[in-house]
């Protein structure tokens, strides 16, 4: 089992190999298309988190102290950028989400899609991870 | 095959920031009805005014007060001949566009009475709906709302019977930010003014896409920003009939707008200045003054026939493209064009073309209830301006198939 940082290491290799943006791109394409998601009959407004541009929606669980989160959004590249936020986060301590450093969204040059203008609703959703393992401290 | 004349080469020359690069591709600058760039001649007068020329105005006695007074005023004057109207009174410094809408909700506005109508339409702006919600809301209003025919036009029939002797303004969008829309403002003015309403005319694209004449227009009210004329932000400008304006009270309280003050009265100042307090925008005023000195410079007839070719050009080349959706088909439009691609979301379709150095808007344009009109999320908007070329059309179109490939 991979520790936060190691798991958010492989990202950043993983991106590393792309000069270009549209490959990049491509990949965080590919990520949103493989993740299960929600589908829209389980969507309910309590998921809801609405950005300007786009929508998210997420759920959160708590067992055999671990936290597991599901999402989706309405844009493929919010989901794919989604799916790599839930593969660091799924299976990790409350502790570890609220006060580990989240790093690879930088690294990989992503940054921009968790900046408040951008307003696709990604920044509100790691608020809310955290806010969602606050609960289980 | 339309090729981009020699003379647009000339004006794109002229602005600093289209040779700019974005992600290593060349800036491909399709976000005009947002914002417009800005000619050499406006970003050298705002460095010349703080390098030589900055003091406060109305007030000093000495010297550089007094050419910064002079310049701040000659541009008001600049701008009252450019859209037609009659005194340089009439002409009204503010922030821009939602600035001038919410001085008249307020001073206007209060010269209302409970159970008096406010039209809308379908396609407004959030800033030509929400000042007049708070109005409404304070003051016992009714705001009624013109519906739209699904090609993006003003159902007329519609507008005929929401009018009547309630009505007291009409406030609507010149030329629709999201659909392009040219409104028929003419008739709308001739029609609103037959039942006693005044007439705002929010003029914030349409200023930067054909000469404006308030004064033929007859309108009551008119607004625009100077950011979306090539010059700075955080200026704009409010037309008013010098009549009206005397009625309303002053917007905000401070110094510049009032002539004599006491703790028992206070006595307000004349036009322009009553709706002017504090220290203005000087820098912004007198770029504003510099933007409409150099559109005057160019053949804008020319320019701005150019602008509705490039529309064309690039609706008839999108429309090649499969399940390619035009929102906003009216026979009177403006150079935008507002679409979506099958069921691709408009925002992947956006980050994929900035990532190619196109800067399109994507989103619901401030026109939320436009969206839900027409049950979609948001479009992609590609707005053009004069400095546009038919090769970046090309680019444009380019950059959009392969992002296409990509979300397909």
């Amino acid at each position: 089992m991979s520790t936060f940082k190691e798991k958010q290491a492989a990202i950043i290799a993983d991106f590393e190999v792309f000069d270009d943006w549209m490959d990049k791109y491509e990949l965080i394409i590919e990520l949103g298309k493989e993740i299960e998601g929600i589908i829209p009959a389980k969507r309910n407004d309590r998921q809801l988190i609405e950005g300007c541009q786009s929508r998210v929606w997420l759920d959160s669980s708590f067992s055999d102290s671990v936290m597991n989160f599901s999402a989706d959004s309405d844009a493929i590249i919010t989901k794919g950028i989604i799916a790599l936020l839930i593969k660091v986060f799924n299976g990790e301590k409350p502790e570890t989400i609220i006060k580990e450093e989240l790093f690879f969204i930088k690294e990989i040059g992503l940054q921009e899609h968790l900046s408040p203008t951008r307003a696709n609703g990604l920044l509100g959703m790691v608020k809310r991870m955290k806010m969602d393992a606050l609960k289980h401290v | 095959m339309i090729s981009t004349p020699d003379y647009i080469h000339d004006i794109r020359a002229d602005f600093p920031i289209l040779q700019t690069k974005i992600h290593n591709k060349p800036l491909v600058y399709f976000d005009n009805a947002a914002t417009t760039q800005k000619p050499k001649i406006v970003i050298d007068r705002i460095r010349d005014y703080y390098e030589n020329e900055n003091a406060n105005i109305h007030r000093g006695v000495h010297h550089l007060s007094q050419v910064a007074t002079q310049d701040y005023e000659n541009a008001r004057s600049r701008i009252q001949k450019y859209i037609g109207a009659a005194k340089s009174e009439e002409i009204i410094f503010t922030k821009g566009t939602t600035d001038g809408i919410n001085l008249v909700a307020s001073s206007f506005g209060a010269l209302l009475k409970e159970g008096d109508e406010i039209l809308i339409s379908a396609m407004e702006h959030h800033s030509n709906i929400v000042p007049w919600q708070l109005l409404a809301d304070s003051k016992k209003l009714q705001l009624k709302v013109i519906p739209i025919h699904k090609d993006g036009t003003l159902i007329m029939d519609a507008f005929d019977q929401l009018l009547s002797e309630k009505t007291k303004l009409v406030s609507i969008t010149h030329i629709s930010n999201t659909l392009g829309t040219i409104n028929p403002i003419e008739s709308i003015i001739s029609k609103s003014h037959a039942v006693g309403a005044k007439v705002l005319i929010d003029g914030a694209q349409s200023i930067q896409h054909g000469d404006i004449d308030v004064s033929s227009l007859n309108c009551d009210f008119f607004v625009f920003s100077g950011h979306k004329i090539f010059g700075p932000t955080g200026i704009g400008v409010l037309y008013g009939k010098e009549k009206l304006l005397e009625e309303m009270p002053p917007y905000q309280g401070g110094g510049d707008m009032i002539k004599n003050v006491s703790f028992e009265k206070t006595t307000f100042n004349e036009l322009p200045f009553k709706f002017e307090a504090g220290t203005p925008n000087i820098i912004g005023g007198i770029a504003l003054g510099t933007a409409i000195e150099y559109i005057e410079s160019i053949d804008r007839k020319s320019a701005f026939d150019y602008e509705k070719t490039l529309l064309e050009y690039a609706e008839k080349e999108l429309l090649k493209i499969e399940d390619v959706q035009v929102f906003g088909n009216s026979s009177e439009k403006t150079s935008l064009v507002s679409f979506n691609v099958g069921s691709i979301h408009p925002f992947d379709l956006g980050t994929l073309l900035d990532k190619q150095g196109i800067a399109v808007r994507t989103g619901h344009h401030c026109t939320q209830p436009l969206m839900d009109f027409y049950n979609i999320p948001g479009t992609i908007r590609a707005s053009f301006s004069i400095y546009n070329t038919v090769e970046e059309v090309d680019l444009f179109l380019d950059a959009l198939r392969r992002a296409i490939t990509v979300l397909s």
